[in-house]
Order: structure tokens, then C-alpha cells, then sequence
């Protein structure tokens, strides 16, 4: 069965090998470019060719029949980037086991998800589709392209994005396993354990299969031990293969999770809400780990009831790696507007607003080298505002994808549905209310989700 | 003039330093001088803006400056009025996934005597939380059944009912409706419709009721002998039958728009605001031509229909106001009503003017719940509720420097910035 899983794993590497990218070219005129990572540049322009940045200047020409975009008055930024999100994948929790690091929210890529339009309507280009915090492990994430009009899920995968997998601290695990299936972990010391029981679990299996390699020199008859996904994906991050972005709220619990990865030498770990991150910022920049925030979210449950607003700045100003993410389908449409929260509470510059939702998830990622600023040779991931992209005022023009303009606010068509299907028909109004009080988090961790939601009262 | 200059910075010094480890809201007479006026009701004024007795007694450039006033240079900064917020549940929710400190939601289809202002838990962390952001008073609501409770109007500074209320009440209805209310709302449209019915027919027959309730407490005025039994609900109910309160309609889908206003009218409610009215935007010329104000949001929110332009929620405060409809905004949040401001910031971004956009947390929602006597504009002889601003309220960049509730200077402290300043350089730092 799982070799079976592995020859499937095999297959989709092959395909999205293959997947073919669109890629576009085309060139933006006399703008005021925000690189982000290298200054701005008035009245200047950006050639675009085969879906990369190839020059930026004053008066550049392209081939003749290239699509031209008239940028006057205009804010040229990289396309926004969101470290925490749950759109373009079909399910979110595979909430069965306190760890379930066998899982892979990429094996169920949804291109038709409506989300991807409306984020790229905000300027974002790129999202980091995770696994839900139902889990202490959850599974493996997915780092997607908004490529929104390919209908080929492996056209939504980013290229060569490092793996990466969900962890989750507190209330989230607690109440699913502890309070719900009566199992460890009910409590936050349980929580550690399940990481320290999958790190000497997978510590194990490799010793046994590092034994076996060397028997199978000596005896071809020797026998190979049994293939666990689990215990080789946690290997894979003892191996430094696959970066941790771990679902937390306390400063208890981050400096716990901190501990753990010290003792096994894990490098690359990114916290994701890090609400009481500002609490702990020496240690995390002591330790090169980063964190992913919300611009102002609190009290929605107690563990983020000792949170602040100036989380951000505290941690910036400190010296983590931060950024500011959605974490919702709603709030992904406005992440310039989060990253502009940050110059109310702790007076970031325009700069450092800017890196928390470009250049810093980017290094989240791992994917800084390919997108996250304007430089030459880099993907053209661009978002076009009509104004200075932290200004309430600003407005989202244009937004393109390896070069290929996948919005554009003047143009296109009010229904922006790929097609309906059986489960994606038009279901008629949705009031959504309180998006940001019930963790996304969580969709799927229920075996009702209506009662979850409090439905059940109506 | 000098010794003012002196008293200004002593005086600045006290608010953040030498009253110790409290800082207290105080009241005096206040000179803020240099400063941009930007009234929201008569333009734009330069000069000096005076406080006493917590009232507005002047302002303009050739102002007077009462001796003893406390002098605070404004140079270089802006005045304007504090924000109202037409609908929150700030100081009746303290946590929300805990359902014991939520108190915004009694059991029950028919609790229309429920006073939201008696659960307002005035130290709620969130309230300081929410001021500093210069929003000096909101609506507070409450949720639930058919008829959840009476809603009131506060000033967030004080600690007793009588001291937070700024002189509104209104009863809230959520009008029966069709809506889902999100992916994981998986009745049936049958389901749903037979619902609707049934809350309707409720409805109504709970209106004939307190109409009867009238006819009986009219009578029992006239004639003693006529003893009428406790009934607070039906008592509330006569007060908007009666026309003494308003009642605030809950209603967001285009249909039940309609519906809610047809049955307004049939049933010749004196007062009516409209509230939430997501899909304003699909039937914007009824409601106009209804008459009936308007107080909508979250703006910075999801389009209600899949087949919608992503912008929709954003543009239905200036679809609205351009249609001809009195529109006041709201957050309908609890913990996050300090984002109030971004979200008018939001309906100017996507249609309605920026004068429109900010009058929709000042003066409209003063004038929706009549007290544009005391609240919503820069004007002599009303209350001082101010906030004193590096520019314009609605960009997020803004500081806010000096805040006025009801008259009273309140120290701009929270449990967020106590946080910033304790932990901005934490000491001990990494090593102890």
C-alpha cells in the first residue's frame, strides 16, 4: 500500500515536472517602482520577458506586439505573498491522529477555487496552502502560483518551492485529540511529546534503514524494513528537507517548540500567528527563527487574549524574519492593508511594511531567490495599485503571474467563476460574519462542522 | 501666554508620566490651538478650538483663550470629530470562543426587553483598546433571536450605565430572512424557506399582540379599573408601536430587504434603520425611495454571492449613498471596532466620496440615532468627543495624539500599547 502511495508520490513529481507554466511578456511604463529589497524608482519602467523581470529603467522599449501597460501615477510592487492560507486546496484537515505527517494537502489541488480570483484581485501572487492545526503534525503544505484560469491543478503548484509542513500548538490540538477523542495531547506538555515521540520515532527508522543499506551489501536476502510515510517525512525534517511553519499563540509554548528543535538541529522553523511572538523576539532572532503574524487579530479565544497589535514592529524591531498573513480567504484580499497596520501600531517604515508581505514570507518559504521584490531575473509575480499600496485609498489594478496579467480591475468580467459543478454551484447568499472568530484552521476537524459552527442552534 | 506654554508641557509630561502607575481620564478647560479644524458639518478651519465644562464654547482663528486653559500646540496637526460606530458587540463579548463572557445573546425568539447597556462591561480591556483608535462611541447590539434585546448608544468612557449613555436606545428585529450563512450552512433551500416562513408568521404574530397590548395599556391609562399584567417584552414593543423608540431592521439580502421594508411600512413603524444590508447595492433605489437610514457593514468583507464582483461589499456604502440613502458604517466586530475607520476608508477607496465616507462614522450615525445635537461634528456648544491626528483618521499611518470623550481628555493607553512598551526592548533581554 504504500510503496503504491510512493509510485503515486513518483508520479505527480514527474507531472508537475511537466506541467507546462504559462508564461507571458509584456512591459510597464513610467510607474513608481517599489523593489522593496533595493529602493524605489519614479517614473520608470519594467520589461518582462518569458515570465521573468529582464530590465528596469527609464524609457525601455520592448519587441514590437508586446503587450504594453500604461503604469502613469501608478505603484509598481511584487506580487503579494501570503504565508498562511487555505485557498486552492480541497481539503484542509486530516484531523484522524495527533500526527498525520503522511499527509499532503497537494494531492487535492482545487484550481477552480474562487479564493484564488479574489486574492489576486488584492495583489497577491503567490499563497502557502496549508495543512489545518487540527493536528500537533499536521501534514505537508503546498506553495501555490495563482495561475486562476488554468484548470490544471498541476499548473497551480510553484515550481521547485520547498517542502513544507504544518505543526500546531495549543487550544487547536488540545480540543480536537485531548477534549474530543480523550487521547494525548489534552494539554501543552502532551503537545511537546507527540514532537519528541515523531523525532525519536523517525530517528529510529532511519537507523534501521541505514542498517539495512549496509546489510544489503553484505546479504542481498536481508530484510528491508517496513515503509512508514510518517516516520520518513519526519526524517526528511531532521534532514533539514522540509521547513516547520508551526500554528502557535504563546510565548510558553513557541519557546517549547524552539527547545525541541534545538535538540534535534532543526534549523528551519517559521511560526505561524506567533501572537505572543513580541514576548519572546530575542530568543526567536537569537535562534533565526521567523515569524508570521496577524496585523491586529486578538480575543477571539483566550490564547490570544494577551496579544498586540504592535506584534509586528516588536518582533521587526527585534530582528526576526516576520510577516503578516491571512490566514482567511477574506482577509488574503487585503494584505496590503494589514502590512499598513503596522505603521499605526509601532510606526514601521514603508519599507518594512512592505518586506512583511513581499521579500519576508518569500524567505518563509524558502522562495526568496525567485519571487518577494523587483529585481532582474526574477519571476514576474507584480501587483499594479493606483496609489501608494499602504494607503487606505490605494486600489488594485493589475496583477500578474510570470508575467501573465491575471487581473485586471478594469476588464474583467464580474463573475469570475471557472465553472459550476455539482459541488460548486451557485448556493445562493452567504453572509459571512465573523470570518476571522472561527479558525479556518480547524475546517474539516469536526465531524459536523455545522455544530462546530454553533448551527445547530438555529 | 508663556506660563500656558509651560502648563502644556508640564501638563503633557502628567498624562504620561507623573500621575504613576494609573493614568486617569480628567476633565478641565482645554485650548487647542494651531490646528487644522476639520468640522465634517463647516468645512475646514485653522486656528484654535476650545473645551470647557466638557463642551465645544469656541473655535475658529480668532478665538479667545480662557485664562487657565491648558494649552496644547497642535501645530501641524488635525482636529476632528470622534468616531461613532453604528453596531458592535465591544464590551458585551469579551472572548468569543468562551461562551460565558458573551453575553450578546440571550435564549430566546422574543427578548426584546434585554438591555445590552446593563452586560457593558466598561473595563473590558477592549474598550481602551478600541478609544484610543479614536472611536469615542458606539452602538451596542444585541444578537440573537427575532427581537434579542434593546441596543444602546455609549460613550466609551465612564463606569456606570448612566455615565457610558449617550442618548439612544432602539430595539433590534433580525428580520426573517433566507440567507446561508457561509460554506458550512448546509440547509436545503426548502429547509431555509420553511424557516422563514415560520419566523415571519412569528413575527407577525407577535406585532398583532403588541398592538392588543396598546389598545389595553391605552385604555388602562383612562380607566384604574383596568389592571394589565407584567409584560416587558410586549411593553417594548409598544414603545416602537407607539413611536417613542426606533427599531433597528437586521436584514442583508436583497429579498428580504424589500420584504423588510414592505413590512415596515405596512405595519407604519414610526422609526426604522436598516441594519447590515449587505445587498443594499442590488436594490439601492428602494431603499432610498423607502426613506429609511441605513447603518451597513463590515464593508471590508466578502461579496455575498459566488457569481459577484469581489468588490461588491466594499462598493455598497457608495452605491448606496449615490442612489440617495443616508449611510452610517459599522464593523459589527467586538474586539477589533478599532478598524472602524478602515472600513469607511474602504468605502471611499471603492465609490463613496471621502467627505460621504467620513461622515458615515460622524455625523450620519449622530443624525441616525438624534444626537447630532451633541456627537458627529466640530461645533460650538456640542459635546468634546475629539481626536487630535497627524492627518486623516482613515489611513492607517495616522497617529492619533490627544482623544476627548464626552469631554473628558483620556490617557491614550491600552493593554496593546502597555504590551509594545514592555516588550519593545525587553529587559531582561536575551540573557538575565
Amino acid at each position: 500500500m504504500f510503496k503504491i502511495l510512493n509510485i503515486f508520490n513518483l508520479l505527480f513529481l514527474v507531472s508537475f515536472a511537466q506541467a507546462q507554466v504559462t508564461k507571458g511578456s509584456l512591459l510597464i511604463k513610467n510607474g513608481t517602482i517599489l523593489t522593496v529589497t533595493k529602493g524605489n524608482m519614479e517614473n520608470a519602467d519594467l520589461l518582462v520577458e518569458n515570465g521573468k523581470i529582464t530590465k528596469m529603467g527609464k524609457g525601455l522599449v520592448a519587441p514590437a506586439g508586446t503587450q504594453t501597460i500604461d503604469a502613469t501615477g501608478k505603484f509598481i510592487m511584487p506580487g503579494i505573498i501570503d504565508a498562511h492560507s487555505h485557498i486552492g486546496i480541497d481539503v484542509v484537515n486530516e484531523a484522524s491522529r495527533p500526527s498525520t505527517a503522511d499527509v499532503w494537502v497537494g494531492d487535492a489541488l482545487d484550481p477552480l477555487d474562487l479564493s484564488v480570483y479574489r486574492a489576486l484581485a488584492g495583489g497577491v501572487t503567490s499563497s502557502h496552502a496549508m495543512h489545518g492545526s487540527a493536528n500537533a503534525v499536521g501534514g505537508e503544505c503546498e506553495t501555490i502560483k495563482h495561475r486562476y484560469g488554468t484548470l490544471n491543478p498541476e499548473e497551480m503548484r510553484m515550481e521547485g518551492a520547498p517542502r513544507t509542513i504544518k505543526f500546531a500548538l495549543g487550544e487547536n490540538p488540545m480540543r480536537v485529540h485531548g477534549e474530543g477523542n480523550r487521547i494525548v495531547p489534552a494539554t501543552r506538555m502532551g503537545v511537546e511529546q507527540v514532537f519528541r515521540k515523531g523525532f525519536e520515532d523517525a530517528k529510529a527508522y532511519m537507523a534501521a534503514w541505514d542498517l539495512y543499506e549496509k546489510e544489503k551489501v553484505k546479504n542481498p536476502a536481508a530484510l528491508k524494513p517496513v515503509y512508514n510515510k510518517r516516520h520518513e517525512t519526519m526524517a526528511e525534517i531532521l534532514k533539514g528537507n522540509i521547513i516547520i511553519h508551526c500554528h502557535s499563540y504563546r510565548s510558553d509554548e513557541i519557546l517549547m517548540l524552539l527547545n525541541v528543535c534545538k535538540d534535534y538541529q532543526i534549523k528551519r522553523l517559521v511560526f505561524q500567528h506567533t501572537n505572543e511572538g513580541f514576548k519572546v523576539a530575542p530568543e526567536l532572532a537569537a535562534y533565526g527563527a521567523m515569524a508570521s503574524v496577524f496585523a491586529d487579530w486578538w480575543a477571539y479565544k483566550f490564547e490570544v487574549y494577551y496579544s498586540t497589535a504592535y506584534n509586528a514592529a516588536i518582533l521587526t524591531k527585534n530582528g526576526v524574519v516576520t510577516s503578516i498573513n491571512s490566514d482567511s480567504e477574506e482577509y488574503i484580499r487585503h494584505l496590503y492593508h494589514e502590512a499598513a497596520k503596522t505603521q499605526r501600531y509601532g510606526s514601521l517604515s514603508d519599507e518594512e511594511a512592505l518586506a512583511l508581505i513581499t521579500i519576508n514570507p518569500a524567505k518563509q518559504l524558502g522562495i526568496d531567490q525567485r519571487v518577494g521584490s523587483l529585481e532582474i531575473g526574477k519571476d514576474a509575480d507584480i501587483a499594479i495599485f493606483d496609489g501608494h499600496p499602504l494607503s487606505i485609498y490605494a486600489v488594485p489594478q493589475y496583477t500578474i503571474v510570470d508575467g501573465v496579467v491575471r487581473f485586471n480591475r478594469s476588464k474583467d468580467a464580474a463573475d469570475q467563476r471557472l465553472q459550476a459543478s455539482a459541488t460548486r454551484a451557485e448556493t445562493g447568499f452567504f453572509l459571512h460574519k465573523e470570518q476571522h472568530n472561527h479558525d479556518r484552521c480547524l475546517e474539516g476537524a469536526f465531524e459536523n462542522t455545522a455544530t462546530f459552527f454553533g448551527l445547530e442552534r438555529e | 501666554m508663556k506660563i500656558n506654554v509651560v502648563f502644556t508641557l508640564f501638563f503633557t509630561l502628567a498624562l504620561t508620566h507623573s500621575f504613576g502607575q494609573v493614568k486617569k481620564s480628567t476633565k478641565g478647560t482645554f485650548a487647542l490651538t494651531n490646528a487644522t479644524i476639520e468640522t465634517v458639518t463647516k468645512g475646514t478651519v485653522s486656528g484654535t478650538l476650545i473645551i470647557s465644562e466638557g463642551k465645544i464654547t469656541a473655535l475658529g482663528s480668532n478665538v479667545t483663550i480662557p485664562s487657565g486653559a491648558n494649552v496644547i500646540d497642535c501645530k501641524g496637526m488635525f482636529i476632528y470629530p470622534g468616531m461613532i460606530d453604528g453596531g458592535t458587540q465591544l464590551g458585551i463579548v469579551e472572548v468569543s470562543s468562551i461562551s460565558l463572557t458573551d453575553d450578546s445573546d440571550e435564549l430566546g425568539e422574543l427578548t426584546p426587553h434585554m438591555e445590552a447597556i446593563t452586560a457593558f462591561n466598561t473595563s473590558a480591556t477592549a474598550v481602551s483598546v478600541t478609544r484610543v483608535d479614536g472611536i469615542t462611541t458606539t452602538l451596542v447590539v444585541p444578537q440573537g433571536g427575532l427581537f434579542p434585546g434593546t441596543a444602546s448608544l455609549v460613550n466609551l468612557v465612564g463606569y456606570t450605565p448612566d455615565q457610558i449613555y449617550a442618548g439612544f436606545k432602539g430595539v433590534v428585529l433580525n428580520f426573517p430572512g433566507a440567507g446561508r450563512r457561509g460554506f458550512w450552512d448546509r440547509r436545503t433551500d426548502e429547509e431555509l424557506k420553511k424557516q422563514e416562513e415560520k419566523a415571519l408568521k412569528q413575527l407577525n404574530d407577535i406585532w398583532t399582540e403588541a398592538l392588543y397590548y396598546v389598545q389595553v395599556t391605552d385604555a388602562a391609562a383612562k380607566d384604574p379599573s383596568i389592571k394589565v399584567a407584567s409584560n416587558p417584552e410586549m411593553a417594548r414593543i409598544a414603545e416602537v408601536i407607539r413611536g417613542k423608540m426606533t427599531l433597528l431592521i437586521e436584514t442583508n439580502k436583497a429579498s428580504d430587504i424589500e420584504a423588510a421594508i414592505k413590512w415596515a411600512q405596512d405595519k407604519k413603524v414610526a422609526k426604522v434603520v436598516l441594519t447590515g444590508v449587505a445587498e443594499g447595492w442590488r436594490v439601492a433605489d428602494k431603499i432610498a425611495k423607502s426613506g429609511f437610514p441605513v447603518i451597513t457593514g463590515p464593508i471590508i468583507a466578502l461579496p455575498t454571492r459566488a457569481s459577484d464582483y469581489y468588490d461588491k461589499a466594499y462598493a455598497n456604502p457608495g452605491i448606496m449613498s449615490k442612489a440617495g440613502v443616508k449611510v452610517a458604517i459599522r464593523t459589527n466586530d467586538q474586539e477589533n471596532v478599532r478598524n472602524l475607520p478602515f472600513h469607511a476608508g474602504f468605502a471611499a477607496a471603492y465609490g463613496m466620496s471621502k467627505e460621504d465616507a467620513l461622515k458615515s462614522v460622524t455625523i450620519v450615525p449622530a443624525e441616525i440615532f438624534g444626537v447630532a445635537d451633541k456627537l458627529g461634528s466640530l461645533e460650538v456648544g456640542k459635546l468634546a468627543s475629539i481626536m487630535v491626528t497627524t492627518g486623516d483618521p482613515l489611513e492607517p499611518k495616522t497617529q492619533i495624539k490627544y482623544l476627548f470623550i464626552d469631554g473628558w481628555i483620556v490617557p491614550l493607553d491600552s493593554r496593546h500599547i502597555q504590551l509594545y512598551e514592555e516588550f519593545l526592548n525587553r529587559s531582561p533581554g536575551l540573557k538575565k
